[in-house]
């Protein structure tokens, strides 16, 4: 007996056409430059089959601020607040390893305390970006206490930066051959103790997430990256070593007074998301290691090199001798007059290998600075990174890759 | 320390070296023929003395005033000996074309389409030759020294967009 319904339509359908595929087709989606999801202005163009990623483009350059072609019009001290603006979660990276080409480049000596000064800012401004990326990775999974903790711990620590060099974000700390200002009084002791609250928050942190069933289920396993893969495509830092190769430019290449500090470096094994975020984990356990070594080894002395060829002369000097007056006169006007030739250098910042190409023509100004932001490649790799994975997996692997949008657009 | 790199590459190319030298800091550099590039850095990637896995930076310099104009700069890691090497490629005006190492590295990729944006540097064999930072309808290449600081640029025609009807709501309504 049918169970037609006359005049409806009910019950005509052909047996079998309820278990019969659906007809689906892909979508392009477009998750535009200005998402939330998209750590600064980067533009994902998706092609989704249901949920899952069939391909996936990257598209950048909408905060492409004209970083090279301005560093070839100013002096080599004016470019110290372009670097800033690089990867802005940790600034002082950036001038550090600006100085660090410049000074190569020149063969400018620089003094032992701002060494030290350098290596603590580098330190601090590495747990900074680590509390950034954990904190932001944590919150677009929906764990919103942990962004919280994070950026509480990352507040604490601006706050000691504002009493370096005066600004929380943008430091313009470091200046070509030394810093250039000391620790205010007390900085080192109030650093440890805001150092202790950070360890608290991140210890949260990771109480909280680590073993979460959630969070390990989202993370573990999306978007791996082998080993021979990561080098192949020119990884480096952290997204490296969770890869598992044990490469790290402190322990590698020491530079600064690295290799005078006690230190290891995590290394990972799958190359999944949770192994990137372990692995900012521990290597925020790391920095505290260092920063108390730092401290408890800092010596005194001279914060910037007394050369009147590279570093502006001491005010009474500018104002007392002829020839104080004149090199801070040509240094300001003219800049430093750094050798012609051209150098390539690299220090591990937050996320990698951040390198600065410098060819200087003789004059004040360089003639190119090519900036080698860390997270380039890692970016370009995400689309591979990313085959076969679900929508919602795009979210936290671009977290995890810690992609900040000043340094890849320069 | 990577003085090794540089002889061996002499020993073993001597047509591709055109010159090597050794920047300050100790950087080994070593000045390759365009046409040879390929082959030298196979050799760079598959020899296990050389063994440079990784190839962290490559640019581009625009020398304008000297000929050849451009140079090509590619800087390379290796983790497993943990030495560098800098190869400097010329590149002409009139020829910018150099072969692109995404076979070899993989990483290359955005690195020379980045010198694409900013020098106008083509690379034959680059799998998604496109412009990286730019919008594709951009005129010139911005890094070139004769591209003014302050350049402008001509207004750009809108794109077709297809019209799409997407049933009813207020996107549907026309």
């Amino acid at each position: 007996m049918s169970t037609e319904v006359k005049g409806t339509g009910i019950g005509t359908a052909a047996p079998g056409a309820l278990d019969a595929p659906l007809e689906t087709k892909r979508m392009l989606i477009n998750m535009g430059p200005s998402h939330p999801a998209m750590h600064g202005t980067t533009r994902a163009v998706v092609e989704l089959d249901g949920e899952r990623l069939v391909s996936c483009k990257i598209d950048i350059g909408f905060l492409h601020r004209g970083f090279e072609k301005s560093c070839e019009n100013v002096t080599w001290t004016q470019c110290f607040p372009y670097t800033d603006r690089l990867n802005y979660v940790s600034s002082m990276l950036n001038n550090v390893g600006f100085a660090m080409a410049v000074e190569k480049l020149g063969g400018f000596e620089v003094p032992e305390r701002a060494l030290y000064l350098r290596t603590v800012a580098s330190e601090v401004h590495r747990v900074c970006d680590h509390l950034t990326m954990v904190g932001a990775m944590a919150m677009e999974l929906g764990a919103m206490t942990a962004f919280l903790y994070a950026v509480e711990a990352r507040d604490h620590v601006y706050d000691r930066l504002t009493e370096l060099c005066g600004a929380r974000v943008t430091s313009n700390y470091v200046r070509i051959g030394g810093v250039s200002r000391d620790l205010p009084e007390g900085w080192a002791e109030k650093t440890l103790a805001t150092l202790d609250r950070v360890v608290l928050l991140r210890d949260e942190i990771e109480a909280l997430l680590t073993r979460n069933r959630i969070f390990i289920d989202r993370c573990r396993g999306v978007a791996a990256v082998s080993r021979q893969d990561a080098l192949d495509l020119g990884f480096s830092g952290p997204c490296l070593r969770a890869s598992g190769e044990p490469w790290d430019l402190r322990k590698a290449s020491p530079y600064l007074v690295y290799d005078r500090l006690d230190f290891d470096i995590p290394v990972g094994s799958n190359g999944d998301n949770l192994d990137r975020f372990l692995i900012r984990i521990e290597e925020m356990k790391q920095s505290d290691k260092m920063l108390r070594q730092l401290f408890a080894q800092l010596p005194p002395g001279e914060i910037v090199a007394s050369d009147f060829r590279y570093v502006l002369p001491p005010k009474p000097q500018v104002y007392g001798t002829i020839e104080g007056v004149m090199a801070h006169f040509k240094l300001i006007m003219e800049g430093i007059q750094v050798p012609a030739g051209e150098a390539y250098s690299y220090t591990e910042a937050a996320n990698g290998e951040l390198g600065y190409y410098v060819v200087s023509d003789g004059s004040g100004r360089p003639y190119k600075l090519g900036i080698r932001a860390p997270v380039w490649p890692v970016l370009a790799a995400l689309p591979k990174m990313l085959s076969g994975a679900l929508l919602s997996d795009f979210v936290p692997t671009f977290d995890s890759i810690n992609m900040i949008g000043g340094e890849t657009e320069q | 320390m990577s003085k090794a790199v540089i002889d061996a590459l002499v020993k073993r190319f001597p047509g591709a070296v055109l010159g090597t030298a050794t920047g300050p800091g100790g950087d080994e550099i070593c000045f390759v023929e365009k046409g040879l590039l390929l082959h030298v850095c196979r050799y760079l990637k598959e020899e296990p003395a050389m063994a440079f896995n990784v190839a962290p930076y490559i640019t581009a310099v625009d020398y304008l005033g000297q000929t050849p104009r451009f140079e090509v700069v590619y800087n390379l890691l290796s983790t497993v000996h943990a030495h560098r090497v800098r190869l400097r490629v010329k590149v002409t005006e009139e020829d910018p074309v150099v072969d692109s190492l995404c076979g070899i590295w993989r990483g290359a990729d955005w690195f020379e389409r980045y010198c694409l944006d900013m020098y106008g540097i083509h690379f034959t064999g680059h799998p998604d030759p496109r412009r990286l930072l730019m919008y594709d309808e951009f005129v010139g290449h911005p890094l070139r020294k004769d591209y003014p600081i302050r350049g402008r640029q001509p207004l750009v025609e809108e794109r077709a967009i297809e019209e799409r009807y997407r049933g009813p709501g207020p996107a549907g309504r026309d």
